[in-house]
């Protein structure tokens, strides 16, 4: 528990063909490098949940690592669309993508649920849209005190957790501060997990507003400076949006994508 | 110094959408025209207006335009922090937050709006969207939406193809029996003009033409047969204060 390892390692010991897993991080801390290490280890038929799927999960899925995605906003944060996401949505492209889709206060009480060990949330959502005719884990459920007739959706138990901090002591106990988005939930949530971060330290000084993750709440701890870039990491540096800009010219081409997956992930 | 003789149509669509923000007001905002918007009725009349980004920053203060919902900006200057889980279900659910700001790829007479997909097979669409992300639970729950869309055929159609969001539903009582508890869209401000709901039949009305826009211009951009309001009035035109404050916050 809160073992120290390397990137490789701990992918290599974790995640498998088939599972599913969890790469989180709300505009903040996305652990882009463990996902580049999926790529390059070269998993297949992966279930992806992220609530944001941005680019991170635009190149899993353009890899051919991706079987589903559950998901709430599959976008370029700022900039447009994903299209490798929607090259594989909606032609199949490189391979077809399942889609199971929720909106955001229905995914986080979907993990929420996860890390409280219920078998579902309950919440005040979907009602009204269409969202429930497509998506089979958005149920009504009355309340047994009021008779109110609210929402339920299922707990999510991922495979795997991988989330990006700012940093870890020697004996693994993780320390998150900024926008913590559900790094707490999903890592709660998930049978195993690994957190990569910017430093390993001595001490975790108390910094406002952190939360800390126990070490022995994590399976594996990986020293991955930069690990979030081009999304990033208060307190160490700031967001490369020319890159997020970038990233529409790279996506939209198939060739360009393979070409900048062959030089920048896979080599 | 004269006022500068044009603000551009998008200008004058993010000027009219700030001054629909009350000082006080707690402002669930999402990014791009929205969060200009915000952004500018807080250095302008309402200095007091609260900013709730869905990435759980609560009285962000930002100094410039955040990028994204995450900018590190916004959880510097916040009163607080909090989970993505807390900012749905302690802040946003319970009817804490005024107003909800959304955009929409689609929108119907009504106020229903799509982001999800183009076309009329989910399982294939047309264009396929980024999705909900916050916004079912927004238009749901706080206590009214402004929606901020350019108007065009495109987008304001007959029927959305999917209801990512809802409006007033197919019209009065809808919100009612689906247990909405927030009143719904307030105003949709476009490049055009401001529409209203009507309070008998909760349809989208041409209520306000942004000035040198006509009618015929707003009803060539509406997919429907647009009502138009018996008092119809023409947008004051931005201030030199608003133009001023809104092209420096552009250009930061």
């Amino acid at each position: 528990m809160g073992e120290i390892t390397t990137l490789s390692d701990a992918v290599a010991r974790l995640v498998h063909d088939g599972d599913t897993i969890a790469l989180e991080g709300f505009t903040h801390l996305i652990p882009v490098a463990a996902g580049h290490e999926i790529i390059r280890q070269g998993r297949r038929d992966l279930t992806l949940v992220r609530m944001t799927p941005d680019i991170v999960y635009d190149q899993l899925i353009g890899a051919g690592c991706a079987r589903k995605l559950i998901f709430s906003w599959a976008g370029n944060p700022g900039v447009g669309s994903l299209h490798r996401f929607r090259d594989a949505a909606q032609h199949g492209w490189p391979a077809p993508l399942e889609i199971e889709e929720h909106s955001h206060a229905g995914m986080a009480n979907r993990y929420a649920a996860g890390a409280a060990g219920l078998p579902f949330a309950v919440l005040r959502g979907y009602t009204g849209t269409d969202l429930p005719a497509q998506t089979a884990t958005i149920k009504p459920i009355t309340c047994p005190f009021t008779g109110e007739v609210l929402t339920a959706v299922p707990a999510l138990n991922p495979d795997v957790a991988i989330v990006h901090a700012q940093r870890a002591d020697r004996d693994g106990n993780v320390q998150i501060w900024g926008i913590t988005g559900v790094h707490k939930e999903v890592v709660l949530a998930s049978r195993t997990s690994l957190v990569t971060v910017e430093e390993i330290v001595d001490e975790l000084e108390p910094r406002p507003g952190a939360i800390v993750l126990p070490g022995w709440t994590v399976d594996y701890v990986a020293h991955v400076p930069g690990g979030a870039r081009p999304s990033y990491a208060m307190g160490y540096y700031d967001r490369d949006n020319v890159f997020y800009q970038a990233w529409d010219d790279i996506s939209r081409d198939r060739d360009a994508f393979q070409a900048w997956l062959r030089s920048e992930v896979l080599s | 110094m004269t006022r500068p003789a044009h603000a551009s149509a998008g200008e004058m669509m993010t000027v009219a959408a700030a001054r629909a923000l009350k000082d006080g007001d707690r402002c669930f905002v999402g990014i791009g025209k929205p969060s200009t918007a915000a952004n500018l009725a807080r250095r302008t009349h309402a200095p007091r207006l609260v900013l709730v980004y869905e990435s759980g920053t609560i009285g962000a203060k930002p100094g410039r335009l955040p990028l994204s919902i995450g900018d590190g900006i916004l959880a510097e200057t916040a009163d607080t922090v909090v989970s993505v889980p807390e900012i749905f279900n302690y802040w946003l659910q319970p009817g804490r937050i005024d107003v909800g700001f959304l955009g929409a790829a689609q929108l119907d007479r009504f106020g229903n709006i799509n982001t999800t997909v183009i076309g009329d097979d989910y399982a294939d669409p047309r264009v396929r969207l980024p999705g909900a992300g916050g916004a079912p639970e927004i238009a749901a729950s706080c206590r009214e939406v402004i929606v901020i869309v350019t108007h065009s055929r495109r987008t304001f159609v007959e029927k959305v193809d999917f209801v990512t969001s809802v409006g007033f539903g197919a019209g009065p009582g809808d919100r009612e029996r689906h247990g909405l508890r927030g009143t719904g869209p307030r105003l949709v401000v476009t490049d055009l003009g401001v529409l209203a709901p009507d309070p008998e039949t909760c349809e989208l009305t041409l209520t306000h033409l942004h000035p040198g826009v006509t009618r015929d211009q707003a009803r060539a951009a509406t997919g429907w047969e647009l009502r138009i309001a018996t008092d119809l009035t023409t947008t004051e035109p931005p201030s030199e204060t608003e133009l001023s404050v809104l092209r420096a916050l552009e250009e930061a």
